[in-house]
This record gives structure tokens, sequence and C-alpha cells, in this order.
């Protein structure tokens, strides 16, 4: 069966229907120990699994807060009179080396790396200072000990150790770590910038589509990515509907494209608005790095990397707004960015929907499922439902007719474990996490 | 426009737009039925074309009022406007358009979301002054602003595009798309430079005193940082004349106004 028995709803409650509370990326770590969640108020939420107990094997892996900081604040530009939004955009992790963790989050003009790491013990018995930090008189000492380190209650702690700044003009929609470990990307609309982990004055340029003259902009960059085992190649995608593969060893800025990726376009399905829903939201690289995902606001489509002229796989995620295009510019709903993801074994690809509905696409058997993220329609541990839309004629009883979605409840940002299958899924202000039913 | 309405129309577009069928010529159509389909679709495509592109010019306007535009989106909506102007231009429509009375209503509209855009921030320091003189100042004000960048595009400027309705009625085609483009290409500096915004009176009623001469000239004599000469200078630069009584019209009014200025 392509659905996904298993539900189990878990809420991320943050009183309220505070804007400041909406999810706006969601990412595992490496080894989907953890899940990091960004919000429109600038906080870092991370979950961690529990570890499996024999005495509990019901709550197999759930995940519970582990920590949760404030990563950006607002801004004032000054210059230009302009807020600069707190929202996190993108949060990716790096791969772990020791005990601390370390990811990178963004929002529009900022990244900053950050280091979570545990403290659950606690050196006690120095000579020169007594327990509260205060110094003691060296005459008074009349012997010595050595220090020990002391059970404590484990204490999370998260530092912000580099903050790469002042390197976007335009707002960043994507970072990428590279496969090296020691490079990351950062794009905006119309540049990307590479940076080192360890340099934060500095940047290097490689890509940038800014016109000379501004008036001849026709489009932006919306989404980059580096290739998961080849440092030197990144793809970038473009609000026109293309794919740009480049690579680093052939220049220092990679304006020119060693692959690019266009599907012609369908004069039958043209129409004034063919422009914006061929805009690519976000590409994903597979995990094999032979193929790209991107995600229109119609379509996912899958890409072989040898292959330019059209992609391999095409699925249908809403086809039935084909016919609502106009409301849906009118209100700008059609502007929503969806992302999709990839499984671990590269097999399912997953995106969202509207009404808290999000799709998966098995590859290999062609068969996909309707899913939906919301308490009143899923019990904790209740298996999840296939939910179908009506899209015209008579309405069976458990669809959905077209005019009844909620379009204020969308499902632009998921992720799935990296090896298991267990899928986290944001619907506005609530975390869903879902994995699959044992025995 | 009531909300009532307003989903109204947009369920009509929807319907319009169900297959994105362009108008298809009338020669060599494969299916008579097609063609008689189209003959009746005709009024109606051009009048929901003319709604989306309201719809879409109004958009743009709202990107100036955000704290910070979505550059992606505007880029989006900026493109679908040159789309739809460019095949009113082709087929004709946009001349049709100029000439039926009709059309003149939904002509107005169109400038004075123009005008509502460009002096919206004006508004905010109790100013009515027209769009040029706005954006001569708001490069002024703008420290960022490069002098030269500034006296470039003020000189693209051009004076007849501010007398309200007359902003569409250049005839010949290839202007249209001149002043549209510079419509667009003002929308695209204005994003890059952001200023100050307000967003009180973003969907104010039109003032139709934003169409009155007056109102104009006391804009441009209250604003104290455009010199005569600028003034003068915005105003001599040519559109190109046509024979058509629309635009002899708009030159004369533009004789009337330089006599004003010089005689101040």
């Amino acid at each position: 069966c392509a659905g996904y028995p298993g539900g189990r709803g878990s809420g991320s409650e943050t009183g309220g229907r505070s804007e400041a509370d909406i999810i706006s990326t969601v990412e595992f770590n490496h080894t989907g120990e953890l899940l990091a969640t960004g919000d429109k108020g600038g906080r870092v939420v991370i979950f961690q699994r529990e570890q499996e107990s024999k005495h509990q094997p019901h709550r197999r892996g759930e995940y519970n807060v582990y920590s949760t900081f404030q990563s950006h604040e607002p801004e004032f530009d000054y210059l230009k009179s302009l807020e600069i939004e707190e929202k996190i955009n993108k949060i990716r992790w790096l791969p772990q080396h020791n005990a601390a963790y370390f990811l990178l989050s963004t929002n529009d003009k900022t990244v900053k790396l950050w280091k979570v790491s545990e403290r659950d013990k606690r050196p006690e018995g120095y000579n020169l200072k007594d327990e509260d930090g205060r110094l003691r008189d060296p005459s008074m000492i009349t012997t010595l000990r050595v220090p020990v380190l002391r059970p404590m209650d484990l204490m999370v702690e998260a530092t912000p150790r580099r903050v790469f700044a002042n390197a976007h003009t335009y707002h960043i929609n994507s970072i990428s770590v590279n496969s090296d470990y020691e490079t990351y990307m950062s794009a905006d609309d119309l540049r990307i910038n590479l940076w080192n982990f360890e340099i934060t004055n500095q940047s290097f340029n490689i890509v940038d589509i800014k016109p000379a003259n501004m008036e001849e902009l026709t489009e932006v960059i919306t989404a980059a990515e580096f290739h998961p085992h080849h440092c030197n190649t990144f793809v970038y995608s473009s609000s026109k509907g293309t794919i740009r593969l480049c690579d680093m060893r052939a220049s220092a800025l990679c304006d020119r494209h060693a692959k690019f990726f266009e599907e012609p376009e369908d004069p039958s399905n043209r129409s004034f608005f063919s422009e914006i829903i061929s805009s690519i939201s976000d590409v994903k690289f597979s995990h094999s790095g032979r193929y790209i995902m991107t995600r229109d606001y119609l379509t996912v489509k899958v890409w072989d990397l040898n292959m330019e002229n059209r992609p391999i796989e095409t699925y249908q995620v809403h086809d039935y707004l084909r016919s609502k295009l106009c409301s849906l510019y009118e209100n700008d709903c059609i502007f929503d960015k969806f992302e999709c993801v990839w499984n671990g074994s590269d097999s399912v690809i997953m995106t969202g929907s509207y009404n808290n509905f999000f799709r998966m696409f098995d590859r290999n058997t062609k068969r996909d499922v309707t899913l939906e993220a919301s308490r009143e329609n899923s019990k904790p541990r209740a298996i999840l439902k296939p939910r179908k839309v009506c899209v015209g004629g008579k309405r069976r009883k458990d669809e959905i007719s077209v005019d009844s979605l909620d379009f204020s409840k969308k499902i632009l940002h998921t992720a799935w474990h990296p090896s298991e299958n267990i899928i986290a899924v944001a619907a506005t202000n609530n975390l869903y996490i879902f994995q699959d039913k044992v025995n | 426009m009531g909300e009532e309405e307003g989903l109204h129309q947009t369920q009509l577009l929807d319907t319009m737009f169900v297959r994105g069928l362009k108008r298809k010529c009338f020669d060599g159509e494969e299916d008579i039925e097609g063609t008689l389909a189209g003959i009746k679709a005709i009024p109606s495509y051009n009048l929901q074309r003319q709604s989306l592109l309201d719809m879409s010019l109004v958009k743009l306007q709202l990107c100036h009022m955000l704290v910070e535009p979505n550059l992606c989106r505007s880029v989006l909506i900026a493109n679908t406007v040159r789309q739809i102007q460019e095949e009113m231009t082709q087929d004709g429509t946009w001349q049709m358009i100029n000439t039926q009375s009709t059309g003149q209503t939904s002509l107005d509209r169109l400038v004075s979301t123009d005008i509502l855009c460009r002096s919206s921030r004006e508004q905010a320091e109790g100013k009515q002054v027209p769009g040029y003189s706005n954006f001569n100042k708001d490069f002024e004000d703008d420290q960022t602003q490069d002098s030269s960048e500034t006296m470039s595009t003020a000189s693209s400027v051009q004076a007849p595009r501010n007398l309200q309705s007359n902003v569409w009625e250049m005839e010949n085609p290839q202007e249209n798309r001149g002043n549209f483009q510079k419509s667009l290409d003002q929308i695209f500096e204005t994003l890059e430079n952001k200023s100050p915004n307000s967003v009180e009176d973003l969907f104010s009623e039109v003032d139709n005193s934003y169409y009155d001469l007056d109102t104009m000239l006391t804009g441009m004599m209250s604003n104290t940082k455009m010199g005569h000469c600028d003034g003068l200078e915005t105003f001599s630069s040519p559109t190109t004349t046509t024979s058509n009584s629309n635009c002899k019209s708009d030159l004369n009014e533009l004789d009337h106004i330089v006599e004003i200025l010089v005689e101040s």
C-alpha cells in the first residue's frame, strides 16, 4: 500500500493563533535523531527522538523538544527604511563530527551557524573560586584539591558560532551545505554566494543574474542546492521554470550553466498564468545524486541529470486547481511556495497542498495518496485515512469538493527521515510527525 | 468594488481562463462551432483580460506598500502585465479601447491606480504631488541614490504620462508600449530603491481631484525641491507628436502648464 498507516499526531502547541508561531521550515539531521523547525518569529525548536525502550515499545522513537532558542531578531535597514523579517527561511544541518550538533539557519539577509551542545556534568571543587564563582582569597587556601565532574540536570545550550551577514541585497531563499563540509552556499533572488564556514567577512559570488538595468529583470532565482556527492556541482531553479546545473571548476563566476533543464511548453495549456505556475518553488537532489526533483505550482517533476529536454516523471499534485487559477491569482495563493522531499531510498516523493493535505507519490508502483494533517481528522496513533478531492459531478460521502478546500491551510514544508519512514509535516503553526505503524 | 462583485468577477475569469485559450483568429478555423463560440466570446474575453490587467496593476502597487516587496512575485506579476499588454497591442484592442467611450472608465481606473501608486507616498506627507515630481523627490531623498542615476531616471519620466486620462491615450502602439514599459520600469526602480511607505489610503476611493489640472498644479507649486528648471526640463522631454486630436489637446495642456510655470 502506498499510504503510510501510522498516525501519530504530535502537535507542537504554541498557544493561540499567534503569527510568530507559523512554522517556516522543517529539517531532519543526517541521522534522523534530531528534527529542527524554524518559525516566523525567528525561533528554532529542535526535537530529539527518544531512545527506544524495551519497557515501552509502543512509544517507539517519539520526538520530544530538545532545545529552543531565538535564532534571528527583527532588524531594521536604516538605509532603505525597511524592516528585515526575523522569519527563518531555511535550516540545514551539518554532519556530526563530535558530541555537539551544528546547524545553519537563515532569514532574509543573514545566515548563522549554531552550535547545540549538551551539558550534563558540572565541575566542582575549584581551588581559586568557591561554588558561587566568587574568588577565594589565595592566602586563605590551605589545601589543594582536584576539581571533579558531578552530574547535573541535562542542559542543552545553543550558541551562535558564526554570523554570515551583509552579503545579500535580496532575500535569501536557500542555503545548502557542500559535500566537502567546508563550504556552503546561500542563494537570494538574483545572486548565489559561496562561503567557507570559518570565514564570515568574505564570500564568493558564484552566480549573478542581476541585469545591468533592473528594468530588464524578468527572471529570478527561486532555489539552489549542492550535489550530494560532487562538491563542484550545484543546481539552481528559476521563476521561469528552468533549472541550471553549474560546475564550479569551469569558472569562478558560474553564469554559464553546464546543463540547462527546461520542458517545452504545452501549447494547449497556455494561459496568462502559464509562466506563474511554471515558476519552480523548490529543487532537491535525490540521495543518489542521479536525479533532481522540482516543484512548481501544480506538479512535481523528476529529472534525470543526463536528460535536459524534459523530466522523466511528472506528478499532478492538485490539477483540479487549474480551472481556479484566476481566483488563486487574486488571493495570491498562486504564489505559494511549496517544498518537496525524497524519502531515504528515493522511491517515494512527498509534497504539500491546501486544506492541510499532503501528497505522496511512489515512483515505482506509480500509486499516490492524499493525506490530511489535522487534529480533527486524526487522533494520535490512529491510522491516517486517505483523502480524496472530488472534481465535479457526484461527490461521494467522504470526498471533499474543490470549492470547499480551505486555502488558508497550506502545507508548504515537509521533511522525511533520512532512513526510516517517519515524516514531519508543518501545518501552519502545528507540527505533525507520522511514522509507519509497527506490527 | 464590493467583495461579492469581486468574487463574481473572478469566477467569470476562472471560466474564461479555464483552458487558457487565446482568442483565435477567424481565418483558418478548423471548427465552425469553435469559431462561433470564439466570436461570441470576443467581447467578454477582452473585458476579462482587461480585468486581469487591472488586478495585476493593483497587485504591483501592493508591492510598493509592503514592507519589503517579494521580488519573485513582483517579477511574475510584471511579466503577466507585459504579456497582456503585448497581446492587446498585437490584436489591436489597445487602440480599440482608446476610441471607445465605454473603455474610458477602465482606462481611468488604470491611470488612477498608477497615480495612486506613485503618489500614496506623498499622501503620507500631506502632499498631492503628481507622479513625476514624486519620483524626483524620492530619488533626491534617497541618499543611496547616485546623482547621475537620479538625473537619468528623472529624464525618462515623461510629462504627458502624468496628465491623468491621457496616459494610455497615446495613439501609437509603440508609444503605448514605451509609456507602459516605463511604468513597469518605474515600478522596478522603486522596488530597488525602497522608501518609507504608508499603508493608509491604500484602497481609498480614487480622489477625482487627481484629474484636476488645478490640483496637479497646486502640487507642483508646493514642491519646493523641484526647481522651475527641472519642471521645464521634464515638460520639454517630448513625446512624439501624432496627428490625433487627443494628443493635440495634451500638447495644448502642456503649453498651458508651461506658461503658468514660467509666469510664476
